[in-house]
């Protein structure tokens, strides 16, 4: 068992939750409570088992580390590899976390197929986790898709009134995406394949690869879709307020907390190492869709009137930040990107689970339908006002130091007005989501009904403080986390600029010198 | 050329003589021990597709295989083997598949066995097939009795309509795949393939020879339902009883494709340049085409239908594949995954089938996961995999199917593939959500334990090779041509 742990901790984190899902699978189907109790066990054990991986990871050391090699398929070269560099570690822990909350909601709130529900939330545990440590492109495809099917599931079976259309539309979107992807996988391992006489899909290996012109164009796009579409960068957005305002709550914290950063996570982990010549060229593209993604989200999210869809269209605008510091690309604005992806976790997760506990109650989710309730439910009023705060980057919290750190690295780069751009976009966000706060819990009390509220439970309190403890430590103390991020960073961008010199002095001298 | 029979001949022969005498064997008992008895009937025939199995394998372990034998019309190399190997699966999971449902029809069952026989005789032949001739007649002897199962329910229209329009139109393309022939013969003057493939070597190129090369295609592409050969598809898959319905969507495609690999590969290689064209075309049409149709479909049997077509039009990925091994890869290792899932996905048709017969629509899979979860969980694994998602073996198969694409120039191609496996997507999760998301009847489902056998082989198949794809991957190595 120890020796398990030492040499194969991350493989262990991956298939922990998998292993619970065949566990729940054997359970004879009568036995709900065990189910849920099983599974919100299982999701536990593996944050404890996760620990080790923040405290054994060396902080300031680049390059990948706690890596496990195993062949799988050797005919085709794809191979089960695995290892954490700063950026996954984060995300690692961030998904450990949210799944537990989110089960822990869904405690007292799941009343149909509860077995399968536990099933789903494992097995899409496991597929994220395994999406956030594969270093081979084919492996990462594979648990890619297999974190799709469990969410189709989650949002069809357990979700809102039209939630078999949000369903499809969510597959369908992100499934097109991906299958280009696969399409430019292979191509890469191809030509691999003919270069070297040897097939791989390790990233390492196909890192060396380099592609000039319209190939690598096509690759690049091709990538770049299906991440594009998962984080999803306007216009690409359109299936996510409907996935949201349908999915159940403890799918939403997923979705948001965890599955749209793997967007983000991907084309950081893959397509700007594999194709960073095209990656630079359109990063100006990347920047402003990331503007108008930012401007846009907020100004639809204000007039919303359901809670859900407010927050679905407030994650379009802050994952819109997150776009311009990848595409901006300076040392601190990537790590403030990167952070803010965790942020933005943490503080619409607990946004969706708070929604989540007033829609139990009142089973609506309209903004008319509430107001004055602080005086209710002032546990639940207090919570919601932290993570409101968090999320529109109150200094002394999370969002605060991402956003600044976005914004400030941005300035840096050459492209400043995005910088400028995007900040109209958080004073935006904290009319909206103020707004919210004001007509949600404030405002004089005019629903009879809303008196008769009942605060948070014991297991809800319990899910969303854990959010809230971790908002106010990465507020107070950030370099905990960017000094895990930076060796990640700088060794990208370090790649990226190292790939483009030998790009450009190899093949098309005459560019270079235009460029210089 | 003599026809010399040795002693060797007939142990080389052994499997296919064996399921002949098999077949004639219930024809007979058939009328002897009449309807009663056909529990025993079905059971017989498994054993023969068995021991049939176990002859091919011994055939394996022979050393007189490496030569051809009756005046080298008859090959049993690997790549014969796999075919072999792959028939025997289908057929062996259709008579099982069939028990049930041909026990509670009011037709005589030992005929319907010995046509699957004599039918799988005829695929048997197909997959050895080195000789213009030999390969001609296999796929009569298949065709022939596959007609007759198609208008099996003599009694239903549509049972009689689809045995109509698949022997007419059947006829119609064995005519000008014979046609096909001639004139190759004609431009070449010998039968077999290896002596063909070595005159042609030094050929040029003539119209004569072409047209005669685009006729054999044309022929074959009717037995695996390419567009434009395709129209027969859906009425036959439709009107034929559900089981039989399985059967046609894997095991006559399979043997077809045993012959187009092997006259393509072989003998035609040289002119790839002049039918590769062609096949491009019909695969981009058959792609687009099945995928587009079995969107519209309420009818869970033609959308099937279509799902098949458009399965076609990958599969033809690998024959464009045929400059490198990897076409004859993606071919062989596709069709086995296809044989695994699609016939799995029939067969939860057959597990379904509430109005008896031809009534199947895609609201009859509602509600399904409250029924009976395995079944929804299992036929949601064959849809996967029909889609191409991993970790399933559908993946696998089209991995290596848009590699040889890609590898012999047709990058467009495997992109239009990618797209339209996208919009399969569409179809197939509409039964999923049918399954997981609605209300449908609450009448208990009631399984058979041939049938369950049958639902187990396929489920298991279509996950192993999905997720240790290894082993597979050795055999096909092995499966070149000619050896």
């Amino acid at each position: 068992m120890d020796a398990l742990l030492r040499d194969h901790l991350v493989s262990v984190v991956v298939f922990l939750p998998l292993a619970g899902a065949v566990l729940l699978l054997l359970l004879p189907r009568s036995a709900a409570s065990a189910a849920r109790n099983i599974a919100f066990g299982v999701s536990v054990l593996d944050l404890i088992v996760s620990v080790p991986l923040w405290t054994r990871f060396l902080v300031g050391v680049p390059g990948f580390q706690l890596r496990e090699r195993i062949d799988w398929i050797p005919q085709l070269g794809i191979t089960y590899n695995v290892g954490l560099d700063g950026i996954s570690l984060l995300l690692v822990m961030l998904t450990t976390v949210l799944t537990p909350v989110s089960l822990l909601f869904s405690l007292t709130h799941v009343e149909k197929e509860v077995r399968g529900y536990s099933v789903a939330f494992l097995v899409l545990e496991t597929g994220m986790l395994g999406s956030l440590v594969a270093l081979d492109l084919a492996l990462f495809y594979v648990f890619w898709e297999v974190m799709l099917v469990p969410m189709y599931f989650i949002i069809g079976i357990w979700g809102g009134p039209r939630r078999i259309y949000a369903s499809m539309k969510f597959f369908l979107f992100t499934m097109s995406g991906s299958l280009l992807m696969f399409l430019a996988i292979l191509f890469v391992a191809i030509r691999h394949h003919t270069a070297t006489g040897a097939w791989s899909f390790a990233l390492e290996d196909l890192t060396r690869m380099t592609f000039t012109g319209r190939v690598e164009t096509y690759l690049f796009l091709a990538f770049a879709l299906a991440f594009a579409i998962k984080v999803p960068v306007f216009p690409l957005h359109t299936w996510l307020p409907d996935a949201h305002t349908e999915a159940p709550t403890a799918g939403s914290i997923i979705l948001a907390g965890v599955m749209l950063k793997l967007g983000a996570y991907g084309y950081l982990r893959f397509a700007l190492p594999l194709f960073p010549d095209a990656a630079m060229r359109f990063a100006p593209w990347l920047g402003v869709l990331g503007v108008i993604g930012v401007i846009y989200g907020a100004m639809v999210a204000y007039a919303q009137h359901d809670m859900k869809r407010l927050v679905a269209y407030s994650s379009v605008s802050h994952l819109g930040l997150v776009v311009i510091g990848i595409g901006a690309f300076t040392t601190m604005s990537l790590s403030g990107s990167i952070l803010q992806m965790v942020n933005h976790g943490l503080s619409t997760g607990a946004l969706f689970l708070l929604v989540g506990v007033l829609y139990e109650r009142r089973h609506t989710r309209e903004l008319d339908a509430y107001g004055g309730i602080a005086a209710v439910v002032p546990v639940t009023t207090a919570l919601f006002l932290i993570a409101t705060l968090s999320s529109i980057g109150l200094p002394g919290l999370n969002g605060f130091v991402g956003e600044f750190t976005i914004l400030l690295g941005t300035w840096l780069s050459p492209h400043r007005w995005w910088s400028a751009a995007a900040a109209t976009g958080v004073i935006l966000s904290a009319i909206y989501m103020l707004t919210l706060v004001q007509r949600v819990f404030w405002n004089p009390l005019v629903v009879e009904e809303n008196r008769k509220l009942t605060d948070v439970r014991p297991s809800e309190f319990v899910a969303a403080a854990t959010l809230v403890v971790l908002m106010v430590w990465i507020g107070v103390r950030p370099n905990d986390v960017l000094d895990r991020i930076r060796p990640a960073v700088e060794s990208l961008q370090k790649s990226v600029a190292a790939r483009q010199v030998a790009l450009h002095e190899s093949a098309r001298p005459e560019i270079s010198e235009v460029r210089r | 050329m003599t026809f010399a029979f040795h002693a060797s001949d007939w142990l080389l022969l052994a499997p296919e003589l064996f399921l002949t005498a098999m077949g004639l064997l219930l024809l007979g008992l058939s009328v002897a021990l009449g309807k009663t008895k056909e529990d025993f009937l079905a059971f017989l025939a498994t054993v023969s597709v068995g021991i049939t199995g176990a002859l091919v394998a011994f055939v394996a372990t022979r050393p007189e295989r490496a030569t051809p034998i009756l005046g080298g019309a008859f090959v049993v190399d690997n790549f014969a083997l796999f075919f072999k190997a792959l028939v025997l699966l289908s057929l062996a999971l259709t008579v099982l598949a069939s028990a049930r449902y041909v026990g509670a029809a009011p037709y005589p069952g030992g005929e319907y066995y010995a046509l699957l026989l004599f039918s799988g005789v005829g695929m048997l032949f197909m997959a050895s097939g080195n000789n213009l001739i030999s390969i001609y007649v296999a796929l009569e002897l298949m065709a022939l009795s596959s007609y007759v199962l198609a208008g099996y329910f003599k009694a239903e229209p549509k049972s009689t309509e689809a045995a109509l329009k698949y022997f007419i139109l059947g006829a119609f393309s064995s005519g000008v795949l014979l046609y096909g022939l001639s004139l190759v013969y004609g431009a070449g003057g010998v039968m077999g393939l290896p002596e063909l493939a070595k005159l042609l070597a030094s050929a040029s190129r003539s119209n004569l020879l072409m047209l005669g090369i685009l006729l054999i295609l044309a022929g074959l592409l009717f037995k695996i339902a390419a567009v434009p050969f395709h129209v027969w598809t859906p009425d036959v898959y439709e009107g034929s009883p559900t089981p039989v319905t399985a059967f046609f969507s894997v095991g006559p495609k399979v043997a077809a494709y045993a012959i187009l690999a092997r006259i393509f590969y072989v003998a035609f290689a040289k002119f790839h340049a002049d039918w590769g064209f062609v096949v491009a075309l019909v695969s981009a049409a058959t792609m687009v085409l099945g995928n587009v149709a079995a969107l519209l479909q309420s009818n869970v049997k033609r959308m099937l239908a279509y799902s098949s077509i458009a399965n076609a039009g990958y599969a033809l990925l690998g024959v464009l594949g045929f400059r490198t091994e990897w076409g004859l890869w993606g071919i062989l290792i596709y069709l086995l995954a296809y044989t695994f899932m699609n016939f799995g996905a029939f067969t939860l048709i057959i597990l379904l089938e509430s109005k008896g017969y031809a009534g199947e629509s895609v609201s009859d899979f509602n509600g399904l996961a409250k029924r009976s979860m395995p079944a929804a969980v299992v036929m949601l694994l064959f849809l996967l995999s029909l889609a191409g998602i991993p970790p399933t073996a559908g993946f696998i198969g089209k991995y290596y199917l848009f590699t040889a694409a890609m590898k012999a120039g047709y990058a467009w191609l495997a992109i239009l593939a990618v797209v339209m496996s996208a919009v399969s997507l569409f179809y197939y999760f509409r039964i999923a959500a049918a399954m997981f998301f609605t209300e449908g009847s609450p009448a208990k489902l009631k399984s058979s334990y041939a049938l369950s056998a049958v639902i187990a082989v396929c489920a298991v198949g279509t996950l192993v090779i999905g997720v240790v794809p290894q082993p597979f991957l050795e055999v096909l190595k092995s499966c070149v041509l000619g050896r």
